[in-house]
């Protein structure tokens, strides 16, 4: 990929991960990494991001939150699963309060290994998740235009 | 009075990375109370220990938290040993010390960004931020690892630093000691950030103590609570004082935290003039058995490890009282009677860590 074709603003939440993860997105906003100098922010408002980050594995009190701030966002939206414990459960899967991945509840687009992610592994996550919100925005325009007709 | 209006703050809230909520109670602008709802990270890590063995759930106690990983680690280990009787080398204590010291740094600078940003100080954060990439750098250089590196186990620490690595952190902890000089000049100077902060969730001596206050919160309000001089680890080599305050505002807590970045510099500088040389790790051999009290003072405060043992390689109990929890009513209190706009500066002068008071 050569330029970037949208600048994607990007939603984080913490499911149940130990905040290593969450402070290297954050690291990845912050001047070594710097991706605002793509356009791509951090924002706290669902309804204004395409990109879900979310950081750590689901239990049953936070099922409902991360299913509201999916729902909150517009389509076409991508969801990232950054970390083990986001992706399965990690070193935490044996715990009695863990459901599991975020792929529990949400369908995930892109799974970013670590144990924490590092900030380069969670940027090509991110990178990735482009490609697929381009997909994806290309099946709605077909599908808008389909109804128009 | 006024019509009282409850306002919910979190779970997901831009200023916190993590989620917590609160239910605030106001009287036009002004909080009258703040009802807490946590769980939402709770995992179940003290019940894991029945699965993992007591060497495995070393990694499982440096992932209680992310930010103080280290030092989670670290009183894991101290209470299995001092259980086991294991007299660990002198340079893996001098080793542990000055990670740890590394530790407090990052997690400090990594909570002035967040206070800067709390305010609405978009460059000052992203400055605090750019100086903490130096302290990980020294992580990664000597452990492999930025935030979570498992070095610390039981018996001594996996990895040795060798001493052109160590006279390269002195000479980082230069850089670093002016930058940071340059950066905090901000904190103490800067007039914006003293009228955000000056009188806020001001916390009486009295208060702190009779509440419980741990760690920076405590000793902004004048107690001078600090677990290291106890003497764990290398400390009882080291010449520190702890840091005080008398203000107990939220300024108070920043200034303390400020000067404890430079007291672990400081710190790490006496460490490596003194290091011995020598093994890094002691044999471990059979499976412990009894109870040991651990108490390490982690950036956030006082954290207190329990574990228990039965002579088999699974313990019975691990318990982990963190300085957020003994916080929180100190935390419940200041909120009483300030404005909303606030509440997101006097949630982060805890220092809250809500993944370790949860686990």
């Amino acid at each position: 990929m050569n330029f970037v074709k949208k600048s994607p603003w990007i939603l984080h939440y913490d499911g149940s991960s130990c905040n290593g993860c969450d402070i290297e997105v954050l690291a990845c906003l912050t001047p070594l990494y710097d991706v605002e100098r793509f356009g791509i922010i951090n924002t706290g408002n669902p309804k204004h991001a395409d990109i879900l980050l979310i950081t750590g594995s689901v239990n049953e009190q936070n099922i409902p939150i991360v299913k509201q701030l999916y729902e909150q966002m517009p389509e076409p939206k991508v969801v990232v699963a950054v970390g083990i414990c986001a992706t399965s459960g990690g070193i935490f899967a044996d715990c009695y309060n863990i459901v599991g991945g975020v792929d529990k509840v949400l369908p995930v687009d892109v799974y970013v290994p670590g144990c924490a992610a590092r900030p380069e592994s969670i940027i090509d996550g991110v990178v990735k998740a482009l490609a697929v919100l381009e997909e994806k925005q290309k099946a709605l325009s077909k599908k808008k235009s389909a109804v128009k007709k | 009075m006024s019509e009282r209006t409850v306002i919910p703050f979190g779970p997901q809230h831009p200023v916190l990375p993590e989620p917590i909520h609160l239910d605030l109670v106001l009287e036009d602008e002004t909080v009258v109370e703040a009802i807490p709802q946590i769980g939402y990270i709770h995992r179940g890590l003290e019940k894991l220990v029945e699965k993992k063995d007591f060497q495995q759930y070393t990694y499982v106690a440096e992932r209680i938290c992310g930010i103080c990983s280290f030092m989670h680690g670290m009183g894991y280990c101290m209470s299995i040993e001092s259980i086991m009787d294991v007299k660990i080398p002198d340079r893996a204590d001098y080793l542990r010390t000055i990670w740890a010291e590394l530790s407090r740094m990052h997690s400090h600078l990594l909570w002035l960004g967040l206070l800067a940003d709390a305010f609405g100080f978009e460059s000052l954060f992203m400055h605090s931020w750019r100086l903490r990439e130096r302290v990980l750098d020294i992580f990664e250089e000597t452990t492999g690892g930025r935030v979570i590196f498992s070095v610390c186990d039981i018996g001594g620490v996996r990895k040795d630093i060798s001493s052109e690595t160590l006279k390269k952190i002195n000479e980082s902890m230069d850089i670093i000691e002016k930058e940071l000089t340059e950066l905090t000049a901000v904190f103490f100077k800067d007039s914006s950030v003293k009228y955000r902060t000056k009188g806020v969730g001001v916390l009486s001596k009295q208060l702190a103590h009779d509440l419980g206050a741990v760690g920076p919160m405590a000793k902004a309000s004048g107690l001078p609570f600090d677990m290291r001089t106890q003497g764990y680890a290398a400390y009882k080599y080291l010449k520190f004082e702890p840091i005080i305050d008398t203000d107990g505002d939220s300024y108070a807590r920043t200034t303390v935290r400020i000067k404890e970045i430079f007291q672990s510099i400081d710190l790490i500088r006496q460490a490596i003039s003194l290091i011995p040389e020598g093994e890094i790790k002691t044999k471990v051999v059979g499976n412990p058995n009894g109870e040991y009290f651990t108490r390490v003072e982690q950036p956030r405060g006082e954290v207190i490890y329990y574990a228990k043992a039965n002579g088999t390689k699974f313990l019975d109990r691990v318990r982990v009282r963190t300085p957020t929890f003994a916080n929180v009513p100190a935390l419940l209190e200041t909120l009483k009677g300030c404005s909303l706009a606030d509440v997101p500066i006097l949630i982060l002068t805890i220092d809250p860590c809500i993944s370790c008071t949860e686990r």
